[in-house]
């Protein structure tokens, strides 16, 4: 098997007062997979998403990125190759659209001119056609604009790997099946690492290859997507019936 | 009036001048240590509540006191500008020092956050993010200090020191009102251009939110 892209190594988090966050984390992410850490609030799933880019330390245990432990990396290179992508958009107000999607390139050093031309580039990639958005300010957007600005920002380097925490989840429904549509597309087109949080079902099974379900700090089922709607796991089983009860109350009374 | 202009016009000019110096050399006093003292409190929280404490104590000391008090201090008390300095940059701290603190504390965590996911280094985070967010608030304080200062500079004169400030003296010993204006009203105009031209700023580097 080729080197994993991200693994955790009997991962453990313990804040100071005892409470475990994540506890014995074993895990490998295969290079170009789109893995969903799914869980409810509280699971530790953002936690663990955060040690990927060393924005969070484990207590024990190790991730490593490509092979190489995150704790022996200078956090700041490492960063700047993991695209991140949270609910919040992070946009900059004080940026154009252009310089905040621009931003990692200006940080790795690159000319006004090649920022630019990617930046030209990247846009219609999300789904924001027409030079103006380039020009334009994050409060002139909509929300779903805002996340698409937000997702070409973590693609601007082009990294392998792409972190995205609740990406979809502040967006009304309609916007959200757009930008699961589109995320899709992209997953297929640019085969990167996508590690995704979510504590949607659905929008896991829908981009994920893969999907691990956490509760309190623990791996609860680990399994491939086509998987997941057979299994009798009683973990598993809860987020089925959410999903079913979800569309029990939506669909056409049977005549 | 024009007589009087013609009589103290020269004068006038040549204290305004004075009074410009003083508040200049003090704002850049004061700006040089509390901005980045306010950028270092903005880390240690901690540290904080005792420093603007203490900036806010020296804000209460009345100013005419503050000169008194300050004269026999050797090598201070020697020079009457340089004390006046000193003393000034006193009153200009407060304000800097607290709105330099106050508005990097309240840049939204997500912010500042996602700089560092994106590989921001501390002096890259400062200086593209928490700096130009929190620029609106620090101008802000950079104005209340700049006005308190042109407004205390007068005071300055019953050390020595110089400034509008004398006419204002000179005027009340010798009960000429004439004198008093000539001192209060360019002194009264420094304060609201100084006050009009950082207002402007101000509201220049607000950043739009919604």
């Amino acid at each position: 098997m080729a080197m994993a892209a991200v693994e955790f190594d009997a991962l453990s988090l313990a804040l100071s007062g005892g409470r475990s966050i994540l506890s014995g984390i074993h895990l490998a992410v295969e290079q170009g997979s789109t893995t969903a850490l799914l869980g409810r609030s509280g699971s530790g799933k953002t936690t663990l998403l955060r040690m990927v880019n060393a924005m969070a330390a484990p207590t024990s245990g190790e991730v490593r990125v490509m092979g190489k432990p995150v704790a022996s990396q200078d956090c700041t290179s490492l960063r700047r190759g993991i695209g991140y992508v949270i609910q919040e958009t992070g946009l900059f107000p004080h940026m154009t659209i252009g310089r905040n999607v621009g931003l990692p390139l200006e940080m790795a050093g690159q000319s006004k001119t090649q920022i630019a031309t990617r930046v030209a580039e990247l846009l219609p990639m999300v789904g924001l056609e027409g030079v103006s958005f380039a020009r334009r300010y994050p409060w002139q957007l909509s929300g779903g604009q805002r996340q698409r600005v937000g997702l070409a920002r973590a693609l601007a380097a082009d990294p392998p790997i792409l972190l995205m925490d609740e990406p979809f989840g502040a967006l009304d429904p309609v916007t959200r099946v757009e930008m699961q549509e589109m995320m899709a597309s992209l997953i297929e087109r640019l085969r990167k690492t996508v590690l995704l949080v979510t504590h949607d079902l659905e929008e896991a099974l829908y981009l994920a290859q893969r999907v691990i379900f956490l509760e309190g700090g623990r791996v609860v089922a680990d399994l491939p997507s086509n998987k997941v709607m057979p299994s009798s796991d009683p973990h598993v089983r809860q987020y089925i019936r959410a999903v079913r009860h979800n569309h029990r109350n939506h669909e056409e009374p049977a005549s | 009036m024009t007589g009087f202009l013609r009589a103290h016009g020269y004068e006038i000019a040549r204290l305004t001048f004075e009074h410009l110096w003083l508040t200049f050399f003090a704002m850049l006093l004061a700006t040089v240590i509390g901005l980045p003292l306010g950028i270092v409190l903005s880390r240690r929280p901690k540290l904080a509540k005792p420093i603007i404490g203490f900036a806010n104590v020296l804000q209460t000391v009345p100013s005419l006191a503050l000169f008194g008090l300050l004269l026999p201090v050797p090598w201070l008390g020697e020079n009457a500008a340089r004390l006046a300095i000193l003393a000034l940059t006193g009153y200009a701290l407060l304000p800097i020092l607290r709105n330099t603190y106050a508005g990097i504390r309240s840049i939204d965590p997500t912010l500042t956050d996602i700089a560092t996911a994106l590989g921001m280094t501390a002096r890259q985070r400062l200086l593209k993010v928490e700096l130009p967010l929190s620029a609106s608030v620090i101008l802000a304080g950079l104005r209340t200090a700049t006005v308190t200062c042109v407004g205390v500079a007068t005071i300055a004169a019953a050390i020595g020191a110089g400034g509008l400030g004398e006419l204002i003296f000179r005027g009340v010993a010798s009960v000429d009102n004439g004198l008093v204006l000539a001192g209060a009203v360019p002194a009264a105009l420094l304060a609201l251009l100084a006050d009009a031209a950082l207002g402007f700023l101000e509201k220049k580097l607000t950043v739009k939110r919604a």
